[in-house]
Parts: structure tokens; C-alpha cells; sequence
């Protein structure tokens, strides 16, 4: 998988990446200029210690744009089977698609990320069950800034006391709020496509509410 | 190599030209290229004069307006599955247009390098292109206009509808068809025939002294009375009608129906005096009258689909602008638009009830807030709310998501012909707010008798209702038992009033505009929060006070009130004036900025509008007064 954060030689790096964040003008850094990676994981269930991941989908948004051939979509080898999401994501253990090992997996999906901002629709179950793997892997923990579109979705509603917010906003409380098409849910690249859209409606949103620079951004949907 | 993403767009390119031309494996490859990007309302595509970029776009969702800088013209509006910016790329040109999102859009760019060789394999796609360049050319409008890129038919049907006309002059056919009293009546059907007209004039030294028209030809001609060789002054209708040239349609449709005529002659002063300017026919009334209120709302009640009410709705607009410019009474111009409004919205009810099946019980569909009181000119939110019958109690569930469903559908809808989401959720699909007649009651029950600040924001809201759709009893009980409330705890209207006196002030100590500290809007004055509020908040408490019902417009309940208040007539009429005014200034900075009016940049005010504004402030100052010594409000600065 080629990405542009690789071409810089940029492979992610911790240390690295913790000096970039660092500077100023990294904080000021306006929306538009800065990379997201938006994922979603289809599990087998939701318990982060017992449950496996079966897919990963990513896509990239970078300057206000899905860039369709840079879609990440990534199947899993199965040890741990848990029948009873299959109905609800279609995946069975022997599906179509090739299915690669979890440490491959995990290792194209962190170089796929680099440094870039990672955003998930709560994204702290994906963020959980990820560094659950990585760690059973062997592998360097993730330490990208996570964003939640849940979160950030509640930043852009009205602050009046007549309107009582949800705790707790689905996917698809989003795609109908912002009229997005619904096809492939429960999916894990068509959750990432759908969240990685409302997180497009949602920026310019937050920009009407005063949100224009990375730090504001992260104060308004940072999680973990 | 395709993903999830790559197929979803190109099962959508697949659906429009050229690329329905094109193999499934290079759609899928090309498909891969695509970004998606998205644009909010306004947002520029690109600009004119703008060095033009790798991609050319294809409009997913939403539409783009493609129009001329300087003169802001408008070029075109792109909407699903349309291609622009296309053509600079394939000349090396800059862009000549800019192209903004005319509302929220998702656009596919598609690079051009990736597309290009496509032209060239495909004879379907370089034809296809060609034409559309080609038939962009032959359109006066879009004359020397690169970057677009629709077909020819789609581009004569999205053009402006013609504007509101009934105040407008009409357009006489100037080429006059005329023969001398002399002239043999068969001389004359040849003429008309020639001509292609239903009428002659006959003209005696350049003045008009009589009309053969068709129907003489038939009722005094072919029925015998004359022979064809007859002079044209037996046979003609005389003395001519004139009229003088400045009419206005309305005019000219009136003249027509009292003389039961169909043509009419215009003079240069209206006599038959002086010379002939033109002929009006019923047929360039109806060419002129094609966008009128009753024409509108045949179409709004004929729409299958609620997408058709898009467009119709864009005319309502245009209806409104022409209104606007022609200076109509601000109160007939709200009761017209309301209605169309009215209408769409009855019609987006209709056709949801129709797929969600019938509804189990009656109900009442309830509009509030501006929209309400009749004052919803320019597309704004939607408030609004449902009530059903009460039913019983192991029915209650059911019946409860059967609307809810059906408030999802119908709100959805209304956002997709332009009715935004309230963003305090102020609607029918939120539970809170479709609720049986009996929950209703004890909601509202509540308000009135523990009124925190809370309650009586949403008593201000809510008060406002206008039944649009369904049955009218549930409503009327519900406002009878309001009514009943607010006799009982006459508090109540205390804490609305103190309510009302909440409303910032519109200016300041040195009797300057307080514009918005902050946010989206800092430096914009606020016309809804610190000018209209204030007078509808106001009028909402004078009115439930004197327990009038069935009155939700601002402007006619203060009229009332001066009815029923002789010494304060004078100020209520001029709230009911400040009123309207301020609605007029609202929307007219609406249409000329394509929002809702609401906030208006200060600095784009000419003095005269400036002071109009200000004048309308003491008003608001000297009814904010009232209230506070009527309902004894010591917190108000006087």
C-alpha cells in the first residue's frame, strides 16, 4: 500500500512524531491541511480482550477530499469465531476475500496511518481492540491522536437547553442527519467511507462554531 | 483493483453520460481515481480567472452554480450527475466562470489525465463531449462559456423561471398587422393568413378606427351577412378599444374580461387619437403569466414525487423577489408565500402518508415558530410537531412509532426541498415532540404552571402552532385547554413577559448597531435575535393576556391589539409596522445574499436603510417598555 505520509520517508515513528505535534505552528495548522485517517473494524463482538478484528477499513481525508484509490481494506485469518456477528456483518470465516494474518494486517494498517490524525465513529472501542493486537503481536502500541466523530458531532449542535442531546449518537443517527446513503454498513470500509463523509460535513460544521486550527480540534473531539 | 468506495461511485457514474459509455473495467479504473470531496453552501469549486486544476468534477450530490463574476450572471446549475469545469482542461484554458455549491454538495473530482485517453478510445465519449460543447455554444447564454458541460435540453430547462409578472409591464407584439378601410374583406383573411395573426387593425391615417379579428371573419363574413368582397369598415368591430402602452398585465387581463375581447390595441397616449404602439393578445398574457401564484400551486398539488417540489420551490422565490421589487403590501406578500409554503409542506405530508400506509388514528401536524405565524418567507428551519388521538394504553406504542416514522419520513423530506433541520431538534421526529393529545396537555400543563427559563422558551416556541396538516380538533382542544391554563396561573404571562424583555438590545449606549461578538457571524448584526424577537415576543404575551385565539401572525395580532387597546393604538400599529418592515429588510438581504436574511453585514447598508432600521428600534424600546410596567417586571431598564 503506497500513501503519501510514505513518500515522505515518514514511516510512523513515535518520537517523531511526538517532537512534530510539539510545535507551534503544528497546533495552528488549519483544518484543511491536516491528514486524517478514518477506520473502522468489524469484530466479533465487543469485548476488546475475548474479540478478534475480521476486517479493517481505512480511507484517508486530506484537504477536505476522500481519496478513493487509497482506500484501505483489509480481511482477517480467523482463529476465534464468534457465529454469532456473523448476520449482522456478513462475514463468514471463509469468505471471498483473501484474508491475510493479523500481524500483516496490523502491520499495514499502522503504516497506513503514519502520523496522521485517526478518526473513528467511537473510535475508542476501535482504538482498544487494535492495541489489543498489536500487543499480542508483539508490536509498538498505536500512539496516533484520536479523534471521535461522535464527540465531535456533539460539539456542533446547538448549546441550548432545549435541546436534549443524546448520550450517545450512532452512525446512523449521522448518515441521516447529514443524508447519507446507508448501502454498505456494517462493513468496515463502508462504516469508514460513511464516517469519513460525516466527518466532512461535520468540520465545516465545527468552522461555523469557531473551531479552525488542529488544537481546537482536538479539544473538541479528543479521545484516549 | 477496486474497493467498496470505488464501486459506490462508479455505480453512480455508470448512470450518466459519457461514462455510461464506458467498459466496467475502465469505470472501475477510473473510478479509483476519483476523490470525493465535500462543499458547503457557498463554497467555491473554483474561481475565474483561477489557473485550472487536475481534476474536472461531476456533482454527486447537491447542485454547483456556475456563474460570471463580475456580473454575477448566471451561467448554469449543475445538479446530480452533471460535469463541469471540464472543457478549460481539455482547451489548456483558465477558468471563465466560478463555480460555488449552491447547497451542501458532494462532488467527485476526477483527474483529467486518468479521463483523457477515454476521448479518444471511446467515439461516444469525444462525440458526446463535443456536442455538449458545441449546443453550450449555440445557447445565447452560455455563449464563449467554458467549463460547462450538460446537455443541451438540460440546460433550457434549469433556466431562471420567468419572474413574478401580474405588476409587470406587458409586451405588446410591436409587429402590427394593418390594412385601410377600403380593403377587401378577403384581401384581409389573406393577409391574416400570411401573417399568421388573428387580428388586422384598420388603420385610417395612421389612427385606429377598427379590428377584424377571427371571430368577425366567422360571424359576419362566413355566415353570409357579407360578401368577401365586402370593405374592410363593414365588416370590422369599431370603435377600437385602446389602451395606452404602460399596462400592466393585470391590467390588460382585466380590460380583456370586461369587454369579453381578446386583443387589445395600444396607443401612444390611449386614445384612438394617436398612433397604434402595439397589439396585446390572451396569448402573451398567458406566455407572460407562466409563473403566477395559482399556476404554482396547481403544480405543488400535481407533484407525484417530493423531489419535483425542489424546483417549484425555487419559484416560489422568484415569485417572492419579483413581489419584493414591486413594493406589494409586506402582508399580502407573507399570506401568498405562506400558502405556497403551506402548501409544499401539506403536499410532503400527503405523499409520505401515502407510502407509510394509513395513519391508525387522526392527527394534527403542527408548524411553529415563524413558519407558524405565517412569517416564513425565505427557506429557513423547520419547527414543527405532531399530535394524534388519544388512543389506548397497549395501542400507545405502536402508535407512537407509526408516527415517529412517519415524522422521520416527512421531515426528511422537507429537508431535501429545502426546509433545514431545526437545530435544537425541534421536531416531529423527536420524540418529545409527537406526542398523543392527552401528553401533549400535560407537557404543556407543565409550562404553564412551573415556568422556568426553559418552559417559557419553549412556551414561546411552541404557542406559535398553525395546524397544517390533519385534523383540526385535536388542535383546538389543545389550544382551548391552553387558554383554560393561563387563566388559572395568571403568573404565567409574568414570566413570558420577562421572557420577551431577555432579547438583546439592538444598539447600544451611543445608540450604535451592537453587532455579534463572536463566532461565525462576529461583526453581522442579528435582525431575528435583537429586532424581530423582541416584537413577536411581545405580541405573543399582549395577545394570550387578552385570551385571543386563532391570531399567529405578528403583525395582525398587534393590529388587533390596537383594536382592543384604544390608547395605546398608536404604538401597536407601529409595532405592526416596525413588524413588517423589519420581515421586508430580513428577506430582502435573504434574497440578495441566498441565505436566511438573518445575519446582515453592517457595512453593506446603505444610510437610508440604516436609519429605516434605527427607526424601527424606538418602537421596539417603547413596546418592551409597556410590558415591563403591565406585568410589573422590575429587572428592565427603562
Amino acid at each position: 500500500m503506497k500513501s503519501k505520509a510514505n513518500k515522505g520517508g515518514s514511516r510512523w515513528n513515535p518520537a517523531r512524531w511526538w517532537t512534530a505535534r510539539s510545535r507551534p505552528d503544528e497546533e495552528d495548522k488549519p483544518l484543511e491541511a491536516l491528514r486524517f485517517v478514518v477506520l473502522d473494524t468489524e469484530t466479533t463482538g465487543l469485548d476488546p480482550e475475548r474479540d478478534r478484528m475480521l476486517s479493517i477499513g481505512a480511507v484517508r481525508v486530506h484537504g477536505g477530499r476522500i481519496l478513493v484509490k487509497e482506500a484501505l481494506e483489509l480481511y482477517l485469518q480467523q482463529e476465534h469465531f464468534n457465529r454469532k456477528s456473523v448476520p449482522i456483518h456478513g462475514i463468514l470465516r471463509e469468505g471471498t476475500h483473501p484474508r491475510i494474518a493479523e500481524a500483516e494486517a496490523l502491520r499495514l494498517l499502522t503504516d497506513y496511518t503514519g502520523d496522521s490524525l485517526i478518526v473513528g465513529h467511537h473510535i475508542n472501542f476501535d482504538k482498544a481492540i487494535l492495541q489489543r493486537g498489536l500487543y499480542r503481536q508483539g508490536m509498538q502500541p498505536l500512539r496516533n491522536t484520536c479523534l471521535d466523530t461522535g464527540l465531535l458531532y456533539q460539539n456542533t449542535l446547538l448549546k441550548t437547553p432545549l435541546l436534549r442531546k443524546k448520550e450517545f449518537y450512532s452512525l446512523d443517527d449521522l448518515a441521516r442527519r447529514f443524508d447519507l446513503p446507508r448501502t454498505d454498513r456494517h462493513t468496515a470500509l463502508g462504516d469508514a467511507y460513511l464516517t469519513a463523509m460525516a466527518l466532512l460535513h461535520i468540520l465545516d460544521l465545527l468552522k461555523g462554531k469557531g473551531i479552525h486550527t488542529r488544537k481546537q480540534l482536538l479539544k473538541a473531539g479528543r479521545v484516549g | 483493483m477496486s474497493n467498496l468506495i470505488s464501486e459506490r461511485v462508479a455505480d453512480f457514474l455508470r448512470r450518466y453520460p459519457p461514462f455510461e459509455e464506458l467498459t466496467a473495467l475502465d469505470l472501475e479504473r477510473l473510478s479509483l481515481e476519483v476523490e470525493i470531496m465535500y462543499k458547503e453552501k457557498g463554497g467555491y469549486v473554483f474561481r475565474e480567472g483561477e489557473d485550472t486544476h487536475p481534476h474536472f468534477y461531476v456533482v454527486n450530490k447537491g447542485a454547483v452554480d456556475l456563474r460570471r463574476t463580475e456580473t454575477g450572471e448566471m451561467v448554469d446549475i449543475c445538479d446530480e450527475g452533471d460535469i463541469f469545469g471540464l472543457r478549460p482542461l481539455m482547451a489548456g484554458d483558465q477558468y471563465r466562470l466560478e463555480a460555488r455549491a449552491r447547497e451542501e454538495s458532494i462532488l467527485y473530482a476526477i483527474p483529467i489525465e486518468s479521463f483523457r485517453p477515454y476521448v479518444t478510445t471511446y467515439e461516444e465519449v469525444g462525440n458526446f463531449l463535443i456536442e455538449s460543447f458545441a449546443s453550450n455554444t449555440r445557447n445565447p447564454y452560455s455563449k464563449e462559456h467554458a467549463g460547462v458541460l450538460v446537455s443541451g435540453e438540460a440546460v433550457a430547462a434549469k433556466r431562471a423561471p420567468a419572474r413574478f409578472s401580474e405588476l409587470l409591464p406587458v409586451i405588446p407584439t410591436k409587429r402590427i398587422v394593418s390594412c385601410n378601410p377600403e380593403t377587401p374583406v378577403w384581401e384581409v383573411a389573406a393577409l391574416m393568413t400570411e401573417k399568421n395573426v388573428g387580428s388586422v387593425l384598420i388603420l385610417k391615417e395612421g389612427l385606429p378606427v377598427g379590428i377584424i379579428t377571427d371571430k368577425d371573419l366567422r360571424n359576419q363574413v362566413v355566415v353570409g351577412r357579407h360578401p368577401i368582397s365586402a370593405p374592410a369598415s363593414e365588416v370590422m368591430t369599431h370603435p377600437v378599444l385602446t389602451y395606452p402602452q404602460r399596462l400592466t398585465i393585470t391590467q390588460a387581463q382585466l380590460a380583456m374580461m370586461k369587454h369579453d375581447i381578446s386583443h387589445l390595441c395600444l396607443t401612444e397616449d390611449g386614445t384612438p387619437d394617436s398612433p397604434v404602439t402595439g397589439i396585446l393578445t390572451k396569448y402573451d398574457l398567458m406566455l407572460a403569466l407562466g409563473n403566477n401564484p395559482e399556476v404554482l400551486m396547481r403544480a405543488i398539488k400535481r407533484t407525484r414525487k417530493i423531489k419535483s417540489l425542489k424546483p417549484l420551490r425555487g419559484q416560489i422565490a422568484h415569485l417572492l423577489q419579483g413581489y419584493l421589487e414591486h413594493n406589494l403590501p409586506m402582508s399580502i406578500v407573507m399570506k401568498i408565500i405562506t400558502e405556497l409554503n403551506d402548501a409544499c409542506v401539506k403536499r410532503v405530508i400527503a405523499l409520505s402518508l401515502k407510502k407509510e400506509g394509513p395513519a391508525p388514528v387522526g392527527f394534527a401536524w403542527l408548524s411553529m415558530g415563524s413558519q407558524g405565524r405565517g412569517e416564513q418567507l425565505l427557506q429557513t428551519d423547520q419547527d414543527n410537531a405532531l399530535v394524534f388521538e388519544p388512543v389506548a394504553a397497549q395501542k400507545l406504542e405502536a402508535t407512537r412509532s407509526y408516527f415517529l416514522n412517519l415524522a422521520e419520513r416527512v421531515t426528511r423530506g422537507l429537508r431535501s426541498i429545502g426546509f433545514e433541520y431545526c437545530p435544537a431538534d425541534m421536531m416531529a421526529s423527536n420524540p418529545e415532540w409527537c406526542l398523543s393529545l392527552d401528553a401533549w396537555k400535560e407537557k404543556v400543563g407543565g409550562w404553564i404552571q412551573n415556568p422556568g427559563a426553559d418552559q417559557v422558551l419553549l412556551s414561546s416556541i411552541f404557542f406559535d402552532y398553525n395546524l397544517t396538516y390533519g385534523k383540526s380538533e385535536p388542535v383546538r382542544e389543545l389550544s382551548e385547554f391552553i387558554f383554560e391554563q393561563v387563566g388559572e396561573h395568571p403568573a404565567f404571562c409574568g414570566h413570558l413577559a420577562s421572557g420577551a424583555l431577555q432579547n438583546p438590545s439592538p444598539t447600544g449606549f451611543f445608540r450604535q448597531f451592537l453587532v455579534e461578538q463572536d463566532g461565525k457571524h462576529k461583526d453581522f448584526f442579528d435582525i431575528k435575535k435583537r429586532a424581530l424577537m423582541p416584537l413577536t415576543d411581545a405580541a405573543r404575551v399582549l395577545i394570550l393576556s387578552h385570551r385571543i385565539k386563532g391570531i399567529n401572525g405578528t403583525a395582525e395580532r398587534f393590529e388587533k391589539l390596537a383594536e382592543l387597546e384604544p390608547n395605546n393604538r398608536e404604538l401597536f400599529l407601529s409595532c405592526s409596522y416596525a413588524t413588517k418592515a423589519l420581515l421586508k429588510f430580513r428577506t430582502k438581504q435573504g434574497l440578495r445574499h441566498g441565505d436566511s436574511g438573518r445575519f446582515i453585514a453592517l457595512d453593506g447598508l446603505s444610510k437610508e436603510e440604516k436609519v429605516k432600521l434605527k427607526r424601527t428600534f424606538k418602537t421596539i424600546k417603547e413596546v418592551q417598555e409597556l410590558l415591563a410596567i403591565r406585568f410589573k417586571i422590575a429587572t428592565f431598564p427603562i
